[in-house]
């Protein structure tokens, strides 16, 4: 592994760019190096491990109970990435993937203040989950974080949240919080489980594929450990925080009574969805995935996107957990080399069978999961008019609701015209899910029907003296020259 | 926040104020590893905002880094001697944030 400090020690052409050090990226990235191809592994975090395995070379949690045993399983992917001779960026930024000319891609890329261009055969993106938006009153305030972001302080920095803290919402990854963070130390005083007592009737019928499912026993032994020992309140149908400038409670909702909780922190969950905007804004086709209840990058068995040479691996084509994401990287890594001639397809197939057969255990009962902890209708759409909905530009409930009722706003993208959501430097990650469903809410349509926002590079924000320092392509300078 | 276990610490300021923190920290990190949940105001309404994913998708966290405004704290990892503004509301062509 060759690691990249500074932006003129990237290459001008690899054969392969990962974009995302997380378990489908080393993965990727590792297996591609092992076949002799070059490779850039680009990633944004100051160290490898995307967020499930964050900070997983140093992290300062040294009691290993305290994150689990499955944490610890990431260092073996860095491990195995550290030999090959894959050129490894951290700190750095990919905000564009273009086709070239050359049939490959221009990716632009940006580490430390500095942008470069440079180019790739073929582009592995791994740009793995994000928290779904959770949208209740007053989750802008300071003191309200994802239950991810707590995790997120925690291995990375050994932080837990000082005060009385609440953990709410819905999903295997809100138990574990839990039970990491009281592990840490935290003052948990309640735990707010949001899951839909009805979505027991929906998912039953995926049940005995769990019960032979690697989750099984690992799910149980959270939960049991969590219920054990914290405070749950179940049947929650709505939560407000509380608080002016600053957080101080949390009011919830169970069998139509309201309680206001007191507290310092309150991490929000409600399940995780692909990372999609750099795909989305690559041209990648996207659908909408109606179980997994989210926008997910359309690929194929060997996990290409509609654009020849652009695969997208992990969790940012689909949820399926740090195992299957890693696998999934591997299969790509294959079909890329066979892509750029550098493997027969019988070769790849012979690699590739086992690792599928892997990848189907590692799925079996994701499906059961899926259904159980779909979110609430009310989380995905807020009922009450003053939850603000783009964090960025500040634009509620009630204004969507209003544009699309009143205005006639049929998409996304003729809401960001109206009402600037989505133009902020998020670039819709926070605000693109809940858009979607309240328009399609308030027009009695699907959010298929309704469709996404359309991006466009650059998909983070780059610094205008950035731009202007790009060494110009020829292309460009006869453009001006004419 | 506070830490469960301190290690070597770097030294920045935050507004001014003279602060410590983890080597090995983002700049968000640190700035919650000492207490300070709110490190920017929003352009819209001025809302105090803080760190809220941890993992470069919100932008709340956004902070002036040594005069360089619009940088993603989450993102950051803190150096000896960082100075650290709070980003205040809309930026001003002219004003002390660039
Ligand atoms: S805290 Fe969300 S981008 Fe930094």
């Amino acid at each position: 592994m060759i690691a990249i400090t500074s932006i003129g020690q990237v290459a001008e052409h690899y054969d392969i760019a990962v974009v995302g050090a997380g378990p489908a990226g080393l993965a990727a990235a590792a297996r591609a190096a092992e076949l002799g191809l070059s490779v850039l592994l680009a990633d944004e975090n100051p160290a490898p491990g995307g967020q499930i395995y964050r900070a997983i070379t140093t992290t300062p949690v040294t009691k290993r109970a305290v994150l689990g045993e499955d944490y610890w399983k990431g260092g073996a992917l860095v491990d195995r990435l550290r030999p090959t001779n894959a050129a490894y960026a951290p700190g750095c930024t990919i905000w564009s993937v273009a086709p070239d000319e050359a049939g490959g891609f221009e990716l632009g890329l940006s580490l430390g203040g500095q942008a470069r261009l440079i180019a790739a055969g073929q582009v592995i993106l791994a740009t793995g989950a994000q928290e779904r938006p959770f949208p209740i009153p007053g989750w802008t305030l300071p003191g309200v974080m994802t239950a991810g972001a707590a995790q997120i302080a925690l291995k990375a920095s050994g932080l837990v949240p000082s005060g009385r803290t609440v953990i709410a919402g819905c999903g295997p990854l809100l138990y574990l919080l839990a039970g990491q963070l009281a592990a840490a130390g935290a003052n948990i005083v309640a735990v707010l489980d949001t899951t839909p007592r009805r979505n027991w009737l929906a998912a039953i019928a995926a049940f005995p594929d769990f019960l032979r499912s690697p989750y099984l026993a690992k799910g149980l032994k959270l939960m049991a450990a969590a219920r054990g020992k914290l405070p749950f309140k179940t049947g929650v149908t709505a939560l407000a925080a509380e608080g002016s400038g600053k957080l101080t409670g949390v009011t919830v909702t169970r069998g139509g009574a309201a309680e206001t909780i007191p507290c310092d922190a309150l991490l929000l969950h409600q399940g995780v969805i692909p990372g999609i905007n750099l795909a989305n804004a690559a041209g990648c086709a996207q659908h909408f995935d109606a179980v997994q209840h989210c926008w997910t990058p359309t690929v194929d068995g060997w996990f290409a996107s509609s654009i020849p040479g652009i695969a997208i691996a992990g969790d940012g084509a689909g949820i399926g957990g740090a195992e299957s994401a890693a696998l999934r990287g591997e299969v790509a890594a294959l079909d890329a080399a066979r892509r750029l001639g550098r493997l027969a397809e019988a070769e790849r197939d012979a690699h590739a069978a086992p690792i599928r057969a892997e990848l189907a255990r590692s799925l079996r009962g994701r499906r059961f999961l899926d259904l159980l902890y779909r979110p609430a209708p009310q989380f995905l759409a807020p009922p009450a008019d003053e939850t603000i909905v783009c964090r960025c530009e500040e634009v509620t409930a009630g204004q969507i609701r209003d544009a699309a009722s009143r205005l006639g706003v049929t998409g996304p993208n003729q809401m960001k015209a109206f009402l600037r959501c989505g133009m902020g430097p998020c670039q819709g990650r926070l605000c693109g899910p809940t858009v979607v469903e309240l328009i399609a809410q308030e027009r009695g349509v699907s959010a298929e029907e309704t469709g996404y926002y359309r991006l466009r590079p650059p998909v983070k924000p780059v610094t205008l003296s950035e731009l202007a320092a790009l060494p110009p392509t020829d292309a460009a300078i006869k453009a001006v020259v004419r | 926040m506070h830490e469960v276990k301190p290690a070597e610490a770097l030294g920045f300021t935050f507004d001014g104020r003279a602060l410590t923190a983890r080597a090995g920290d983002t700049v968000a990190a640190a700035l919650l590893a000492n207490g300070v949940q709110a490190c920017r105001q929003t352009p819209v309404s001025g809302a105090d905002r803080g760190p809220y994913c941890m993992m470069g998708v919100c932008f709340d966290c956004l902070v002036v880094i040594d005069g360089v405004g619009n940088r993603q704290g989450c993102l950051v990892p803190l150096r000896e001697g960082m100075r650290i503004e709070t980003q205040a509301g809309r930026r001003h062509p002219d004003g002390a944030q660039s």
